[in-house]
């Protein structure tokens, strides 16, 4: 019923009055807080070190290929992983300082009420919270970026050439929307609970679970529901296909493909290849941008509307929730 | 004078859980409304489906003749509040604080500076302007948000239990402010229990009790609702005798006469009778020592009311 009224008896003005403004405070908030201070000294810390590392082996190795941006991300030297290798974890965990405190935290401080009170929606608090993270993580990874190519520059001497550039910026937004998820998430679980250590904790379970567990699962899932009876060439592709589906269910998987597509020029497929389809190929010849974007545009796709989704899904808890205590 | 807030049959169930019921509230311009009730007595969410911060399950509800439901964004430019706790950012200061609700009013530039400026003085802040509301004491921070509710030049202030939590002079410096205000033309409701204050600055006042406003009125008219009487006239004699209790009770407007300690008595009348009940004690050949009108008191009258009430629920 209360749906019905709310169908008949539209509201007035724009629920994106005062989103800038939102916008502005929250990034203020983010850019001069500690939790984000420390978050940037870790982030510089392994991007300094893994590309410095790189660097040396580039030089000693004497790789004088094309790409040699890419392979500053890519390049790793036991005991230190790539770069790549640290984003992976990193840009959840930071996605998730930036979010797991969003409404709860103006709950407690007993701000929401008044900041509610003022002429806004609650759509502009909720999206203005959401944008900032976004942008901080943009301008947070920009920032590395550009450090990582000055590095290169003075490293190696080599200007980078616009194949490495092109396939740099997808990589930075694919990394910027794997952490919109992270964000969104936590974000939703900053509306659900009240603590934010709860909220917080909840966050890092979901990561763990698709970090550490996802995997495992995707392996058991697919031999039960896809058993090979007997050991047929087309029941073992199936259950490896079954389970390569079910593992892209989780964003590190997605992310970790596109990452392989854009920084590997010469991954031609992410899936499974059969010989025959292989007929005619030039192994090792690396794909332009173009033929890369396209092997990993249902990721990107993924990973933009799983974001979506989960904003979606926090907007209407938020909508519906009980302003006093 | 214009009603700037009439609610008609408004209604909020939570569940089974009635928590306004058919409520029928008008707020003139201009004045001072007390909304006066126990705890949980529907007080709080009254105030927010004023504001539009929470869907009535039924009636309407109109705010200088928005619909707050429908146009909350209008409703909410006009009518600033102060909610029950009054939070603020601790890590920014008392101008950063007001600066950001400043911007989401869509005030900027010199526009908002001035205002900002004025908002402070009126609250006696400027001196700690810079100062993170962190190191704000409770009454400061009270301050600020009326300081905040003023930015947006309110037609309607809306204050949540306002004095809750204020050290004596606190509140009474509180009270002042909200005066002061009333006297620029802004139309204030506050909903309070500490009784004896809200008497002093509101014009009238409505009593809540579980979801429903039982009585409205001036604190005189609830008395006499209430009470049976609205006057008490103090009277101290040099003997108490049978005969002056019995000549002081026929005295035309005297509900009741009883005695207190030392020789003095009490007169409960429906009117101003002060000078007939001196005439009565003269004439009955008694010394008149004392005569004082006692000022009605919101306190009785609201414990009155309730024990009325619960007795009545049993």
């Amino acid at each position: 019923m209360a749906l019905a009224e709310r169908v008949q008896s539209r509201r007035e003005g724009s629920p994106w009055t005062g989103l800038w403004a939102v916008v502005a405070k929250e990034m203020a908030d983010h850019l001069t807080s500690a939790r984000m201070r420390i978050l940037e000294f870790l982030i510089l810390l392994t991007a300094g070190g893994t590309v410095y590392v790189a660097m040396q082996q580039i030089r000693s190795a004497g790789i004088s290929e094309q790409f040699v941006y890419l392979r500053l991300f890519t390049l790793a030297q036991d005991p230190l992983p790539a770069l790549v290798g640290f984003l992976v974890f990193l840009v959840p965990l930071i996605a998730i300082a930036l979010g797991f405190d969003a409404v709860n935290g103006e709950f407690n401080r007993k701000t929401l009420s008044r900041i509610l009170s003022q002429p806004i929606y609650r759509d502009a608090l909720l999206m203005g919270k959401f944008l900032a993270g976004l942008f901080t993580l943009a301008l947070v990874f920009t920032a590395i970026w550009l450090l990582i190519f000055g590095m290169g520059m003075i490293g190696l001497g080599v200007a980078p050439g616009s194949e490495d550039v092109g396939r740099l910026l997808w990589f930075l937004l694919a990394t910027v929307f794997y952490g919109g998820i992270w964000l969104a998430l936590a974000q939703m679980f900053s509306v659900v609970f009240r603590q934010p250590a709860t909220a917080a904790l909840a966050s890092i379970a979901v990561w763990l679970f698709f970090t550490v567990f996802w995997e495992i699962l995707a392996g058991l899932l697919a031999q039960a529901l896809h058993p090979i009876q007997f050991g047929l060439a087309q029941e073992i592709l199936g259950q490896a296909q079954l389970q390569m589906t079910l593992e892209r269910f989780s964003p590190n998987t997605l992310y970790a493909e596109s990452m392989v597509a854009l920084l590997n020029p010469t991954v031609r497929s992410l899936g499974l290849v059969l010989p025959s389809q292989l007929q005619g190929a030039i192994l090792g010849t690396p794909l332009p941008l173009s033929q890369s974007l396209l092997l990993i545009w249902p990721h990107l796709t993924g990973l933009i509307a799983v974001t979506i989704l989960i904003f979606a899904l926090s907007y209407v808890l938020f909508q519906r929730q009980e302003i006093r205590a | 004078m214009r009603d700037v807030i009439v609610t008609r049959d408004l209604t909020k169930r939570y569940g089974n859980f009635t928590a306004v019921d058919n409520l029928n509230l008008t707020v003139r311009q201009g004045e001072v409304f007390g909304l006066l009730g126990p705890n949980g007595a529907g007080k709080t969410t009254t105030i927010l489906m004023i504001l539009g911060l929470t869907e009535p399950t039924s009636g309407q509800i109109e705010v200088l003749g928005y619909d707050p439901t429908r146009q909350p964004l209008t409703v909410k430019s006009r009518v600033g509040y102060l909610p029950d706790q009054v939070g603020f950012y601790d890590e920014l200061t008392a101008l950063e604080n007001l600066h950001y609700i400043a911007r989401l009013n869509g005030l900027n530039g010199k526009n908002a500076d001035t205002r900002l400026q004025a908002a402070l003085e009126k609250v006696g802040l400027q001196a700690v302007a810079h100062k993170r509301v962190g190191t704000f004491s409770r009454g400061m921070r009270q301050r600020l948000g009326v300081a905040e509710v003023l930015l947006k030049q309110p037609e309607i202030i809306i204050m949540d239990e306002p004095t809750q939590g204020l050290d004596p002079e606190g509140a009474r410096e509180f009270l002042q402010l909200v005066q002061s205000l009333k006297e620029e033309g802004i139309t204030i409701l506050l909903s309070s229990h500490l009784l004896h204050q809200v008497q002093a600055i509101c014009d009238r006042v409505g009593l809540f009790n579980r979801g429903r406003m039982e009585l409205v009125g001036t604190v005189d008219e609830l008395a006499r609702k209430v009470l049976g009487r609205a006057y008490r006239v103090i009277v101290e004699v040099d003997e108490i005798t049978p005969e002056l209790t019995e000549t002081l009770k026929a005295v035309p407007g005297a509900v009741d006469v009883h005695p207190l300690e030392g020789n003095r008595l009490a007169v409960e009348a429906a009117g101003e009778i002060r000078h007939e009940v001196a005439q009565a004690i003269v004439q009955s050949g008694r010394r008149l020592l004392g005569l004082y009108m006692e000022a009605q008191n919101l306190d009785e009258i609201y414990a009155h009311y309730f024990k009325e009430v619960e007795h009545g629920a049993r």
